[in-house]
């Protein structure tokens, strides 16, 4: 008998497979149970994502339009506020700060992801909201009140719970993972990268640009697509800011709602057949969506990883 | 010319450490706020009471929501650490060959799976068998959040782990699972961190839990019954208008940040120096 070839091996083996065939099994479990469980609307193919009509308790047919608008809508305002300052983070900690200020900034910013979602979401009714709308929205309206985006509403009567309310607070979210993905990257960069643009006489800002973001730009499009991910996906939070309303408005100062918070704070209240289905249906769409986001975002870093590998043998 | 380039580099320059200031200060503004407002809730009845009634200035803590994500919690944790340790030992050990890349791959994308897709799985798998909110639909939720987070962190750290360690166990002809349980031994801080952003993680959690156990405003009563959680209450309570509940819902998030934080420290403390990010 020799080492490799043990009973206790083999079973110690056989053991950890069916452990980690979890993994493999909670993933069709996921498509699985989430296409069968929507087995009743599914049939209404795209109509499903881009029909306006809501059944309710009492009609038979769904479409999620208002929610796929708002995902997109909180998702995108999230990304254009949470992308250039995760990617300041980023540039700060990789290439600016001083030694003894990149682990504290590090661990705070990645406090950020620590705080629950619900938390969040409470701080963001009481606190940030209010501020948002008190101080900042009317500086909006004041400037670029042209924007049918920030029309809709006369000064002193917005909502207090707003779609732009949503994508600010999964802006703060998505920070910590844009940022230490991003940082990951920059950190990646070899030295004769920024080398190279100093010797030509180069700013740092201008190394910056020229050598180092330019060399990390898969890894910060990944960190981008995990952003998207955080934010398409994210639930409590948004539902919290957001409003909740069934309405259709172009104004991003009047409420809505998103695919997720759609299904939190209907799911309980579901009934019949045709209305849970359709809530199935919509965390379907999520479960793509945000598979297809992370799917993008493994394969640029896993690309990263090996050109890296292929870097260290030069 | 040279001094516009030197302008605008000091411009740039400014506005990246301003983008850090940006991004430390809602997390100020949250501790700030989570504190003053939630730090007057703490007193004895918060960890021992029943909610107070739904009338102004009633008395009442949320003994039973603590209770709820103490039991929630600790069982998802019994499953999901075992699940999550043991199919990370294999991604690490077992795994270079095409199913153990799958499952390893599988686990990263299943980490940004949205929680509230978890719960629908959970609602569909184990709250339609009980025909209402119950524990295990609860526990099943949270688990499957854990599994691949602790999984990944697993595999991370075992990998960390010098290959002559099992080249010198295979040499003593040590078998192959005793060395494979060496080098789990040579990376617990590794294996430990894992298991402890997963557990402050779900400890976290509020939408899978509104999908499974609901919310009670008793004691524990069983398995098959409603289950209190802190994230339901500030749910729930924070957004009820009602001036006691939305003090026990500051409350309630207070007392969650401060685990999550202590969590957080500890594991700055185990793997002391060493990047992570959750």
């Amino acid at each position: 008998m020799g080492a490799g070839r043990s009973r206790a091996d083999i079973v110690f083996k056989a053991l950890v497979l069916v452990f980690a065939s979890s993994i493999v099994a909670l993933t069709l479990a996921f498509f699985y149970e989430l296409t069968t469980g929507s087995s009743y609307t599914l049939g209404e193919g795209f109509a499903f994502i881009t029909s306006s009509t809501w059944g309710g308790s009492i009609g038979n047919f769904f479409g999620v339009l208002p929610a796929v608008y708002g995902s997109l809508v909180t998702s995108a305002i999230a990304l254009l506020i949470g992308v250039p300052i995760s990617l300041g983070v980023a540039i700060f900690l990789s290439e600016l700060s001083p030694g003894h200020l990149r682990s504290p900034v590090s661990f705070v910013v990645e406090l950020l992801a620590a705080v629950p979602s619900v938390v969040y979401g409470l701080w963001g009714i009481f606190i940030m909201v209010p501020f948002l709308t008190h101080n900042i929205y009317p500086l909006f309206r004041t400037y670029l009140g042209f924007l049918p985006i920030f029309q809709g509403y006369p000064t002193g009567q917005l909502p207090g719970a707003s779609i732009l309310d949503g994508g600010v607070v999964l802006a703060i979210m998505i920070i910590p993972i844009v940022s230490s993905i991003s940082r990951d990257a920059l950190q990646a960069v070899p030295d004769s990268q920024r080398e190279a643009a100093y010797a030509l006489g180069a700013t740092r800002t201008e190394a910056i640009r020229i050598s180092v973001l330019s060399y990390a730009r898969s890894g910060i499009l990944a960190s981008i697509f995990l952003g998207l991910g955080r934010a398409f996906g994210e639930t409590i939070a948004v539902a919290m800011v957001v409003g909740d309303t069934q309405r259709f408005s172009v104004s991003l100062f009047s409420p809505g709602y998103t695919l997720a918070s759609l299904i939190v704070t209907q799911f309980t209240e579901a009934t019949g057949p045709a209305y849970i289905s359709a809530l199935v249906e919509a965390g379907l769409v999520l479960l793509v969506v945000v598979f297809l986001t992370n799917i993008a975002a493994r394969y640029l870093i896993s690309r990263l990883a090996k050109s890296r590998e292929a870097a260290s043998y030069l | 010319m040279r001094s516009r380039r030197f302008l605008l580099d000091k411009v740039l320059i400014s506005l990246v450490c301003m983008s850090v200031v940006i991004a430390i200060v809602p997390l100020a503004s949250i501790l700030y706020y989570v504190t003053i407002r939630g730090l007057p809730a703490m007193n004895p009845g918060f960890f021992t009471k029943l909610p107070p009634l739904p009338l102004p200035g009633a008395p009442g803590g949320l003994g039973n929501a603590i209770q709820g994500t103490l039991i929630l919690v600790g069982l998802a944790a019994c499953i999901g650490l075992p699940f999550g340790v043991l199919s990370g030992i294999y991604v690490s050990e077992y795994g270079k060959n095409f199913y153990g890349l799958t499952v390893r791959f599988l686990g990263d994308v299943l980490v940004g799976n949205p929680s509230i897709v978890v719960g629908i799985l959970g609602f569909i798998l184990l709250f339609r068998p009980f025909h209402g909110d119950n524990l295990y639909a609860g526990v099943f939720s949270l688990s499957i959040i854990m599994i691949p987070i602790v999984s990944i962190a697993t595999a991370e750290a075992l990998n960390l782990v010098p290959s002559s360690i099992r080249e010198a166990s295979a040499a003593l002809g040590i078998r192959k699972w005793r060395t494979s349980l060496l080098v789990v031994s040579n990376a617990k801080s590794g294996v430990a961190t894992g298991a402890l952003l997963a557990t402050a993680r779900v400890m976290g959690e509020a939408a899978p839990l509104i999908l499974t156990v609901g919310w009670s405003n008793f004691w524990y009563a069983g398995p098959t019954a409603p289950v209190a959680s802190l994230t339901y209450a500030i749910w729930s309570f924070g957004t009820s208008g009602l001036q006691n509940w939305v003090n026990l819902a500051w409350g309630a998030a207070f007392f969650l940040i401060v685990m999550v934080i202590a969590i957080n420290l500890a594991v700055r403390l185990l793997t002391r120096g060493r990047i992570t990010y959750a």
